[in-house]
C-alpha cells in the first residue's frame, strides 16, 4: 500500500487540476480482485443464507420458499445446542493450551542462537508442509484404542494405570488440534516478540528485576497482542475445523463443521445444513470481530 | 571538587579488565579507578571496546580476565540486578507498555519502597529533568528528548552508586544534544552521582567530563582532564581523533645548536632527534605573520564565529582556523605564511603520512 502511495505522489504533483482518469485508475485496478471476491465468496454466501430458509422434505426435496423452519429447529432442539457448545469449548481449550505453551516456546525459541533456532523454527512449521489429514491419521494411529503408542507410554512410565480413551474423546480432538494449531500461535508470539527492544530486559534487570519480574510485568504485556492474535486465530481455525474431528471424533463425536457436512451429505438436508453453517459463520465473525476490537483498545499503547 | 575527592579511596576500580569473543579481542587490560563524584567519559571510535567496557560493569558482560570493584567489594560474581547501578541506554529501553511515572516507579517497586515515599520520589525525579506534567503519557507519545528524559529520571530515581550512560544523546538532534548535554552536566554536579559516559562525539566527552578515556581496538590510549588530553596528546591516534590537527614534515638541521625546519619556518630543536620529524599542530594555533612556512590558500569558508582555511604548503596540507574577529583575512589564492608558537606543537620522529 505504502509502496503504490509513493509511486503515485510523483505523478500527481505536477499537475495542479486533479485528473479524473487519474483518479479512477486504481477503481479499475480493484476491479478484478473484487470480481473475484464477490464472484466466488459475497454470492455463493448470500446463497447459502438464502437456502438455510428454504424448506426440505425426504420425498418433495428443497423447496425455494422463505420459512424459518431450520432455525426454529436450531433454537429449539437441545441437539445442536450441544453441537455448538461442544464446537466452542473445544475450541476454547485448543486456544487456551497453544497460548499457555505457544508463547513461552515462542520466547524459548528467540533467545536461542542462530542456528538452533533454525533448525526448531523448522520443527515448529514443519507440520503446516503435511496435509492436516495425514497429521491427525498420525495421531488416529498413536491413540488407536487400548493398544495404542500413546497409552502404551503413559502405562509404562506410570503415569496411567488402565488405557485413558482418546479416540473418539474431546480430550483427543484437543490434542491433536493443539499440534495442527500450534505454528500459528507461535508465529504470531514470534512476531510479536521481533518488536521489543532487546535492551528492555536489561534495564529491567539494571533496576533490580529477577528473570519472573522481567517476563511478567515487562515481557508478557509487550507480546499480549502477539497471544491474543495468535488466540482470534487459532480459536476461528479450530471452531471451524473439520478434518480433526471428522477423523478423530468420528461419527460418535460430531461438532458444528461436521453437522453441517453431514446434513449435506449424509442426510441431503441442504437448508438445514445450510442453516449450521451460517450460524458458525455469523457466530465466528462476531466473536472475532469483538475481541479483536477488545485487544485493540486494551493495548492501544503497544500497537502504536 | 573533583580534584577533592580524587584523593578519597576509588569509588569503582577496573583492574586487568579483558574481554576476548573467541579470538577477538575486544578489550585488553583495562585499569581506571573511579573517584566518588567523577564524571568519567570512555571515548573513542566504534568498535573500540567502550560499550564492552560499560557492560561488563553493568554486568551483563562477564569480563575473561581482571576485577572490576564498586566500593572495594568484587562485583563480578553479583547479578547485574543487584549492583544497584542506574544505566540509560542507547535506545532508552523505556517500558512501553507503562506511563512516564510507572517506568520512573519501577525500580523503587523493585526495592519495596513504600507506595507514598515511591509517589514522591517519582514526582520529584521527573520534576528534576523538567517533566512535571508528563505523568501519565506513554513513552510512544513522547519525543525523543522527553523519552530521553524519563530514561535518565528512572535510572537516577533509585539513587545508583554509578551512573552508566551508553551513548544516550546520540540519538538526538544537534541543538537538542547541547541543551542536555548541558542539562546533565548540572544534574550530575547537583547530585554528585558517578557518572560513566559512553560516547564517540568528541565534544560530548570534553563539555562533560572530568577525565577522558581515550580508547582504540580494545585499549586505552590515554586517560586524563579534557584540557589534558586535548592539548596534550599522547599518541597520534589521540590527536587525530580529539579535534582536528595538522602534520607537517620537518626537518632537523645543523649542529651545536640544533634547529627544527619547515619551511621558511623554524625553532631550536629539543636534545635527541635527528632526520625527519613530523610537527603537529592544532588549527587554531597557527597564524598567519610575515615570516614563517609559506603557502597558499586554497579554500576559505566562512563559519560565522570564525573562518576556516585550506592551505597547501610544502610540508603538506594545513588547516588554519581563525576567530572572526573584523580583520581582514586572507582571500582564496593568495600566498600567504604559516608561524606557531613551538609550544603549541607537538613532536614524532618520521615523516608524516
Amino acid at each position: 500500500m505504502s509502496a503504490a502511495a509513493t509511486t503515485a505522489l510523483p505523478a500527481a504533483t505536477p499537475t495542479v487540476t486533479p485528473e479524473p482518469r487519474a483518479s479512477r485508475a486504481p477503481l479499475w485496478l480493484i476491479l478484478p480482485a473484487v470480481m473475484l471476491f464477490v464472484g466466488i465468496v459475497l454470492v455463493p454466501l448470500a446463497m447459502t443464507v438464502l437456502l438455510s430458509f428454504h424448506d426440505w422434505g425426504q420425498y418433495k426435496g428443497i423447496e425455494p420458499v422463505l420459512i424459518l423452519k431450520n432455525w426454529q429447529e436450531i433454537a429449539t432442539d437441545p441437539y445442536y445446542a450441544e453441537m455448538f457448545g461442544r464446537t466452542l469449548r473445544i475450541a476454547l481449550i485448543t486456544t487456551l493450551v497453544t497460548a499457555l505453551l505457544g508463547a513461552p516456546e515462542a520466547y524459548i525459541l528467540n533467545r536461542m542462537s542462530g542456528r538452533w533456532r533454525g533448525l526448531f523454527l523448522l520443527l515448529i512449521l514443519g507440520p503446516l508442509l503435511i496435509s492436516v489429514v495425514a497429521r491427525t491419521l498420525g495421531w488416529a494411529l498413536l491413540f488407536g484404542g487400548s493398544n495404542g503408542l500413546a497409552n502404551k507410554l503413559l502405562m509404562s512410565l506410570g503415569v496411567i494405570s488402565s488405557p485413558l480413551p482418546f479416540l473418539f474423546t474431546e480430550t483427543g480432538v484437543v490434542i491433536a488440534l493443539v499440534h495442527v494449531m500450534m505454528p500459528f500461535m507461535v508465529l504470531s508470539v514470534w512476531a510479536a516478540l521481533q518488536r521489543l527492544d532487546p535492551q528492555v530486559e536489561h534495564a529491567a534487570m539494571s533496576l533490580g528485576a529477577g528473570p519472573v519480574t522481567i517476563i511478567r510485568r515487562i515481557v508478557l504485556p509487550q507480546i499480549m497482542p502477539g497471544v491474543l492474535s495468535g488466540a482470534i486465530i487459532v480459536f476461528s481455525l479450530s471452531a471451524s475445523a473439520f478434518a480433526t474431528p471428522a477423523i478423530i471424533g468420528g461419527r460418535r463425536l460430531k461438532v458444528a463443521a461436521t453437522l453441517a457436512y453431514d446434513e449435506f451429505l449424509n442426510t441431503l438436508n441442504w437448508p438445514l445444513g445450510a442453516a449450521v453453517a451460517v450460524l458458525l459463520l455469523a457466530g465466528l465473525v462476531l466473536i472475532v470481530v469483538g475481541a479483536n476490537a477488545l485487544v485493540e483498545r486494551r493495548y492501544a499503547e503497544v500497537f502504536r | 571538587m573533583t580534584t577533592n575527592s580524587r584523593s578519597a579511596a576509588p569509588l569503582l576500580e577496573l583492574e586487568h579488565v579483558a574481554k576476548a569473543f573467541g579470538s577477538h579481542v575486544a578489550v585488553e587490560d583495562f585499569n581506571l579507578a573511579v573517584a566518588p563524584g567523577e564524571f568519567i567519559s570512555f571515548l573513542g571510535p566504534s568498535g573500540c571496546g567502550k560499550t564492552t567496557t560499560l557492560q561488563m560493569i553493568a554486568g551483563f558482560l562477564a569480563p575473561s580476565r581482571g576485577t572490576i570493584r564498586l566500593e572495594g567489594c568484587d562485583l563480578t560474581q553479583v547479578h547485574p540486578s543487584k549492583r544497584g547501578l542506574g544505566i540509560v541506554f542507547q535506545s532508552y529501553a523505556l517500558f512501553p507498555h507503562m506511563t512516564a511515572a510507572e517506568n520512573v516507579a519501577f525500580g523503587l517497586e523493585m526495592q519495596r519502597v513504600s507506595k507514598a515515599e515511591r509517589a514522591e520520589r517519582v514526582r520529584a525525579a521527573l520534576a528534576m529533568v523538567g517533566l512535571s506534567g508528563y505523568e501519565d503519557r506513554h513513552p510512544r507519545r513522547m519525543s525523543g528528548g522527553q523519552q530521553q528524559r524519563v530514561a535518565l529520571a528512572r535510572a537516577l530515581v533509585i539513587r545508583p552508586s554509578v551512573l552508566l550512560l551508553d551513548e544516550p544523546l546520540s540519538n538526538l538532534d544537534a541543538k537538542l544534544r547541547e541543551e542536555m548535554q548541558i542539562e546533565l552536566r548540572q544534574i550530575q554536579r547537583e547530585l554528585g552521582t558517578t557518572t560513566i559516559l559512553v560516547t564517540h562525539d568528541q565534544t560530548e566527552a570534553l563539555s562533560l567530563s572530568d577525565r577522558i578515556v581515550v580508547m582504540s581496538k580494545g585499549r586505552i590510549e590515554q586517560i586524563g582532564t579534557p584540557q589534558d588530553t586535548y592539548e596534550r596528546p599522547s599518541s597520534a591516534f589521540v590527536a587525530q581523533f580529539l579535534g582536528k590537527t595538522n602534520d607537517f614534515t620537518a626537518r632537523i638541521e645543523g649542529a651545536g645548536p640544533a634547529r627544527i625546519v619547515a619551511g621558511g619556518w623554524s625553532a631550536p630543536a629539543p636534545v635527541g632527534l635527528s632526520g625527519p620529524v613530523t610537527i603537529s599542530v592544532r588549527p587554531e594555533r597557527i597564524g598567519f605573520a610575515e615570516t614563517g612556512l609559506p603557502g597558499r590558500v586554497a579554500a576559505r569558508i566562512f563559519q560565522g564565529n570564525h573562518w576556516l582555511f585550506q592551505c597547501e604548503t610544502e610540508c603538506g596540507p594545513a588547516i588554519v582556523v581563525r576567530p572572526n574577529d573584523g580583520l581582514a583575512q586572507p582571500g582564496e589564492g593568495e600566498a600567504v605564511r604559516l608561524a606557531w608558537r613551538p609550544e603549541d606543537m607537538s613532536l614524532r620522529a618520521g615523516a608524516a603520512a
